[in-house]
């Protein structure tokens, strides 16, 4: 055997154990991510079956039948829109407070804002259902005399479930960024005589701008596929698209139309991606938050 | 405690940003504040109206901890707990290993190859959890209307006796877990990987050691970080998932996330509020243990703290 063909051998050796080593995982993305994705693209063009499921067929029915599922898809676009910009908004001066802050302190007071990120989703908005309740907020403030107010089933409850929840998802990327920032463009900023404010608006704001965009994109796109807020706060009263596909797999068991739904929610979301992606190159994020 | 500024210093780039005047610090502080009690006060509830002895979650009526044993003697409850754990703790294994073995493989492998896998991982982290289920659920469900028919037939052509039914139970849940997990991993082991010191490794290399040895005790040590705080995500997340569960849970197997939900649908009783109390204070102690391990580590190793690698927040400073 010549040395070159040794190194061939070594080679489709090696190649044949790299192959190995993937081979679950690429079954795994195979038969549970790819082939489900093609059976849901599928059973949209397909009709209801009499006792519920799937019968095949090719039709656009369910994609026409669309419409009367609007209210689903409204109520999940403005809450979701709603949601990240009030994100936003509360998140943005407690980043900045983060950042201001002395290390050890800054530690600590971080990790405060992740830990009840780690705990679990159903029970921090359970928490919701007794405050929001008639018995809490409400109650209290007809104590107080200021008249009765409903809170729970309201899409106030939903928003508010929304940024009690999703709120470490933008504190995070927007803490990074400022961290990040280039501490002498603040001081070159105010020796040449600007104020705080236009300091602000023209340096720390736009040199930021990738960590917002980053916040806002991980909090909206979980919120599009929302279920348990809206189900828990929202009583039936404020639903999501989340909670019209479970009533259609699982309830109604209209396979076909909830295929459909489900297709258009995941172009939605891929739609908002590419947005992203697009102003992003632009905003030049480099892939500051890699996860979550 | 900040440095007493003067115009001859410069900031170092990286410094902590400076307090804005006294007056708007004072409102940022104010305002942090409340952000605080609002993230911690209604969890503070919850753990308080689980000590109730009155039969409603709203009205306090003394203290007791009656809940507690009433939830720890409820069947179902502890059942869905142990079910909880059951997928929680295969998901991590199997998440982790999948995860990391293709992180590495992947380093070898052709570009091609890479984009393929980036692209997979990638859709299964932004799809929403309930497309998951339900694709996921469509898959299953056509598997087993498939496959069943097929060992009823072997098994009477073989004269078996009963065929086995396969259907949704742990397992499914656990498969559709492992999905959207071991992408996760893989992302972070990935990024760990990309930032990692290859100097390390060839100088292992020179000095004679093996692969193995290289892997074991120069790429391994360095990774642990990252894989450490894969298997907790990947725990945490499917400890606390409903929404793929609801759709791929066998019947008369909810997990406990399920088992909640559906009390809360039927009423809410502190029980749930005891559960979820120690389920707090399960988190709570396993993220601080956590946290002492990555500080240890990093005071080891002198270098910057992990945490916040650890909690998910992948920084490639």
């Amino acid at each position: 055997m010549t040395g070159r063909e040794a190194g061939a051998g070594r080679r489709g050796r090696s190649r044949a154990v790299t192959a190995l080593l993937l081979a679950p995982t690429s079954a795994w993305y195979l038969l549970l991510l790819v082939v489900p994705l093609l059976l849901l693209l599928v059973f949209s063009f397909g009709a209801r079956a009499p006792e519920g499921g799937y019968a095949p067929a090719l039709l656009l029915d369910n994609y026409l039948a669309l419409p009367t599922r609007a209210t689903a898809f409204v109520n999940t676009l403005w809450l979701a829109a709603g949601g990240t910009v009030l994100c936003l908004l509360v998140g943005y001066p407690l980043a900045y407070y983060l950042a201001t802050r002395a290390g050890s302190k800054r530690t600590l007071l971080l990790v405060l804002v992740v830990v009840p990120f780690w705990t679990s989703f159903l029970i921090r908005t359970y928490a919701w259902i007794t405050i929001l309740g008639n018995t809490g907020i409400p109650a209290i403030l007809d104590s107080l005399g200021l008249g009765r107010v409903v809170l729970i089933n309201t899409p106030a409850a939903v928003l508010i479930g929304i940024v009690y929840n999703y709120l470490p998802l933008m504190v995070f990327p927007l803490y990074i960024s400022l961290e990040r920032l280039d501490k002498r463009l603040l001081e070159a900023s105010k020796d040449l005589g600007a104020g705080r404010l236009a300091t602000f608006r023209q340096v720390t704001l736009p040199l930021t701008s990738a960590g917002l965009l980053s916040g806002a994109i991980l909090v909206f796109i979980p919120i599009m596929g929302e279920y348990v807020i809206p189900a828990l706060l929202g009583g039936g009263k404020v639903f999501f698209v989340g909670n019209a596909l479970v009533d259609l797999f699982l309830q109604s068991r209209n396979w076909p139309l909830g295929s459909a739904l489900a297709i258009v929610l995941i172009l939605v979301i891929l739609t908002a991606v590419t947005f992203y992606l697009r102003v992003g190159s632009r905003a030049g994020i480099q892939r500051e938050v890699s996860i979550l | 405690m900040t440095a007493v500024p003067s115009p001859q210093r410069a900031a170092a780039p990286h410094a902590a940003l400076d307090r804005a005047g006294p007056w708007v610090d004072r409102v940022f502080r104010a305002q942090a504040t409340l952000i605080y009690l609002f993230l911690y006060v209604p969890i503070g509830l919850v753990v308080l109206f689980s000590f109730n002895a009155g039969e409603h979650t709203g009205e306090l009526r003394g203290v007791s901890a009656r809940w507690y044993s009433y939830a720890l003697n409820d069947r179902f409850a502890m059942g869905a707990l142990q079910n909880s754990f059951v997928v929680g703790i295969w998901t991590s294994l199997l998440a982790t290993s999948l995860g990391t073995i293709a992180a590495l493989a992947l380093q070898r492998a052709t570009p091609r190859v890479r984009a393929i896998f980036d692209a997979m991982t990638y859709v299964a982290i932004i799809i929403p959890g309930i497309v998951i289920g339900i694709a996921t659920l469509i898959f299953f469900v056509n598997i087993f209307g498939f496959v069943n028919p097929w060992l009823d037939f072997v098994w009477k052509t073989a004269g078996l006796g009963t065929p086995p039914v396969i259907g949704k139970g742990l397992h499914t849940v656990i498969a559709a877990h492992v999905l959207f997990t071991m992408a996760i991993v893989m992302v972070l082991v990935r990024t760990r990987l990309a930032g990692m010191d290859r100097t390390l490794t060839e100088a292992s290399f020179d000095l004679f050691a093996t692969p193995f040895r290289t892997f074991t005790q120069v790429t391994l040590p360095q990774l642990r970080p990252a894989i450490i705080a894969g298997a907790l995500l990947a725990f945490t997340f499917s400890f606390d998932d409903f929404v793929i569960a609801n759709f791929v849970a066998g019947p008369g197997q909810p997990t406990l996330p399920m088992y909640v939900f559906n009390s809360i649908r039927r009423g809410i009783t502190p029980e749930i509020n005891a559960i979820a109390s120690m389920v707090l204070a399960v988190t709570v102690t396993a993220l601080i243990v956590v946290g002492l391990i990555f500080r240890r580590q990093a005071r080891q190793a002198g270098e910057r703290s992990q945490v916040p690698v650890a909690m998910g927040i992948a920084e490639d400073a």
